[in-house]
């Protein structure tokens, strides 16, 4: 019976030579390509911004509980400080980001458009912002455990948006084995040079945080992925490769969403994340490749997560830079200090042009998970006139998750949120590549939005 | 810092720059040269019957569509892919009737663009088909001049008199069908032979489509498809009898094929979303095709297979759903 499953081997055996040269040019299925627009700043050497005024720090900045606040009115805070205590295991501590008087612990407005408690430090002048020595212990002989303990004390979320706590990540389920560390360097969101700069400038303290990585998560093995975009990141991190790890760099397809954690894996090693799981299910661990920097910072300084790296960038800014900024420097100092706004300004991002939330107070401070501020011209924000779907199909060929966004609008429409879940809602990474696409102008990724917060409330434990 | 207002939007901010009505109003733009070639072909008649089917398409949008639906092109394309798939000498009422036919019950009762089950086009030439079946096949001859009469161009509406002194021929297909004689394969690419308006000028309408899935505007999948099994099955049937069953390039250029699987059946809205529904689709047109052209009653039968086909689209599109990210193969694989 050899012989007539010859084809169907034939077959096979094509998909997999196919599959193998779709893993040779690292890229992912679908996918969309806008203009990256990073030649803004992306040369353009990281700046350290001086101290502002006030600065304000919500409780609420990274996923999980807000954190505890431990200060009140008056009180005099040195920098690097712990101000608010981590509420259990998945939540974060805020650190003071500059010596000063706390002036109030209160709301304030949240970039996320709501106004959150937060604790408002007036900045001390002519301070010299010296912390204290050595608030975080150095690495050497730091047990796994330890080192955990240190990240989650030194505060460290990831940069990369999200703000998921790292020592969370540094600390995988024991019946999973994690055999493979993948840095995101990708950087997929256009305008946005953080992780860009950070690659080129300090190869180094990527590659500690590596080895501070595979340590704790006992991985043997790690690799950066880093989009052919940014050829100078790429040679930078190859020569300061240390050679004792077991490490590379891998140039990836130039492609939107290239960082998404599930494309990453899927360019990097070929697998497939199942539906509903994690990436620690196929024996990966991804982080950012800022996140990783900052956790070899705060090992190397001493100094918890006080400041970021964030691109202040896009046609509506006068002078675009990439700044290392104070965690809670307000918006309106940032964008001063870049030169103020073009007068055609029209909009504002946390974040880049695909994922960023739009802001509409300037006094919204800078979060431990803002990786830029991008401003906007009518130009770029123009939307168009909204015509009925005429079922194209370019959302399918676009969704990176294999979605039918077509269908799924169509049942939004009509409110049926079953089907909706049925048809893998859950699966949407709200990555916008349908949107950009739709040529009827349909706001597709908004309507799975809101469809993902109508599956909640029915159902508050599946996981839309 | 002074403040302003900014504006708020849900993420993505950038878009692609094509639209819905740049894809609607380059398909018209790339029928121009076809249009050009009717007029060249059948004189003067042509261009009204094109226009008169347009009129009749775009004055029912105007009327029952929602407000300003006229800017998305969808209904001028309805018209002139009607108006091209029409006979020259066509009393210029019963064009208008079809077109107003295809957008008011091929379209506007389903609730607009987007809605349709059916080729409104399509729709509008079944209709004219069934109601008037005479003057839909009396195929004026090619030549004559521009200012030849092709038929009962201006008959009055409900006179009877479709049909006028003028010269006709018989189409290629139903030449072969009904007397057994073949046409030249240069005048069938050029359009040279009786038949609809626009089924003739084949090579225009080639490059027109050629142009449109080069822009990504059409899904080139469709008249691959159904240009590859009329090939294979006419290959296969006049193999077997070659006196019967005429060969598979005479197939692909006569008739209304080159129109309806370019133009007509790549309609996104009435064709599947997914890749593997479009193949199937093109599959299913070029089989019906060839099996309505052999067997059927009629000499032709493209504007049928798609509309069958045209039925059967939510299914195929249910079928062929790709599978979900990290689902069955690919979760397997891990």
């Amino acid at each position: 019976m050899d012989r007539p499953r010859r084809p169907l081997q034939l077959i096979r055996s094509a998909r997999a030579v196919g599959a193998k040269a779709l893993r040779g040019s690292t890229g992912f299925r679908h996918g969309v390509h806008p203009p990256d627009s990073k030649r803004l700043t992306e040369r353009v050497p990281i700046r350290r911004m001086p101290f502002p005024g006030e600065i304000v720090l919500p409780l609420r900045q990274h996923a999980g509980k807000p954190a505890i606040p431990m200060v009140k009115s008056g009180d005099r805070v040195e920098r690097g400080d712990k101000i608010a205590a981590a509420d259990g295991f998945v939540s974060a501590p805020v650190h003071a980001s500059a010596t000063g008087v706390v002036s109030g612990v209160g709301l304030a407005p949240h970039p996320d458009g709501s106004f959150s408690p937060a604790i408002r430090i007036a900045v001390e002048r002519f301070s010299p912002q010296i912390p204290r020595p050595r608030l975080v212990p150095r690495w050497e002989g730091l047990t796994p455990q330890e080192v955990v303990l240190a990240v989650q004390e030194a505060g460290v979320v990831g940069l990369g948006g999200a703000a998921f706590p790292t020592h969370v990540k540094l600390r995988p389920p024991p019946d999973a084995k994690v055999e493979l560390l993948v840095v995101n360097g990708a950087e997929c969101e256009p305008y946005l040079t953080t992780d860009h700069r950070t690659m080129v400038e300090h190869p180094d303290r990527v590659w500690f945080g590596v080895r501070i990585m595979l340590h704790c998560l006992g991985a043997g093995r790690a690799v950066i992925g880093v989009e052919r975009n940014k050829p100078d990141a790429i040679s930078a991190l190859e020569a300061a490769r240390p050679s004792d790890l077991d490490a590379r760099v891998m140039p990836l397809t130039v492609k939107y969403p290239q960082g998404a954690e599930k494309m990453l894996i899927r360019a990097i090693t070929g697998r497939e994340v199942p539906s509903g799981k994690l990436p620690v299910n196929v024996g990966v661990v991804v982080q950012n490749a800022g996140s990783i920097a900052t956790i070899a910072e705060v090992f190397q300084t001493g100094l918890p997560l006080v400041e970021r790296i964030v691109t202040v960038t896009g046609p509506g800014v006068r002078r675009p830079s990439n700044l290392v900024v104070p965690v809670g420097t307000k918006l309106r100092d940032v964008l001063e200090f870049c030169g103020g706004l073009a007068d055609d300004a029209t909009e504002i991002l946390f974040g880049g042009p695909m994922m960023g939330l739009p802001q509409s107070d300037l006094d919204v401070p800078i979060l431990k998970g803002t990786t830029g501020v991008v401003a906007l011209t009518r130009a770029e924000t123009n939307r168009g006139t909204v015509y009925p779907c005429i079922h194209c199909g370019h959302c399918l060929d676009a969704c990176p998750v294999f979605l039918d966004p077509q269908r799924l609008a169509a049942l939004a429409q009509a409110g049926n949120y079953e089907e909706m879940e049925a048809l893998h809602l859950a699966d949407c990474m709200l990555c916008g590549s349908c949107s950009y696409v739709c040529p009827s102008n349909i706001p597709l990724s908004q309507m799975f939005a809101l469809g993902k917060a109508a599956v909640r409330r029915v159902s508050p434990t599946r996981a839309a | 810092m002074s403040d302003r207002e900014f504006e708020l939007a849900a993420s993505p901010h950038l878009k692609a720059g094509v639209s819905t009505a740049r894809i609607m109003w380059s398909v018209v733009g790339s029928l121009v040269p076809v249009v050009a070639a009717s007029a060249w072909f059948f004189g003067y008649p042509a261009l009204l019957v094109i226009l008169s089917a347009t009129l009749g398409a775009v004055a029912t949008e105007r009327a029952f569509g929602p407000r300003g639906s006229l800017r998305d092109g969808s209904a001028a394309i309805t018209g002139l892919l009607l108006g091209l798939a029409l006979p020259a000498g066509l009393p210029l009422w019963m064009a208008f009737v079809g077109g107003a036919f295809g957008i008011g019950f091929g379209k506007a009762i389903f609730g607009g663009l987007g809605q349709n089950v059916f080729n409104p086009a399509l729709l509008g030439r079944a209709f004219l088909q069934a109601a008037f079946p005479v003057a839909l096949t009396t195929w004026p001859a090619v030549g004559g001049g521009w200012t030849a009469t092709r038929g009962a161009t201006f008959a009055v509406p409900f006179t009877g008199g479709a049909t006028a002194d003028a010269v006709t021929a018989a189409t290629p297909l139903g030449l072969w069908k009904f007397e057994g004689e073949a046409t030249p394969l240069g005048a069938l690419a050029i359009g040279q032979t009786g038949g609809s308006l626009g089924e003739t000028a084949s090579i225009l309408i080639l490059l027109g489509g050629a142009y449109l899935a080069w822009k990504r505007y059409l899904d080139w999948r469709i008249p691959v498809a159904v240009f590859g099994s009329v090939a294979l099955l006419s290959a296969i049937l006049s193999a077997i009898d070659p006196a019967r069953y005429p060969g598979p390039l005479f197939m692909l250029f006569s008739g209304g094929l080159m129109l309806g699987a370019v133009y007509m059946a790549t309609d996104p809205v009435t064709s599947p979303v997914t890749h593997a529904g479009a193949w199937i689709f093109g599959l299913g047109i070029g089989v019906l095709v060839v099996v309505i052209r052999s067997w059927g009653g009629l000499p032709e039968g493209v504007m049928y297979a798609i509309l069958l086909m045209n039925a059967l689209v939510p299914f195929i599109d249910r079928a062929t759903r790709p599978r979900v990210f990290g689902t069955g193969r690919g979760a397997e694989a891990t």
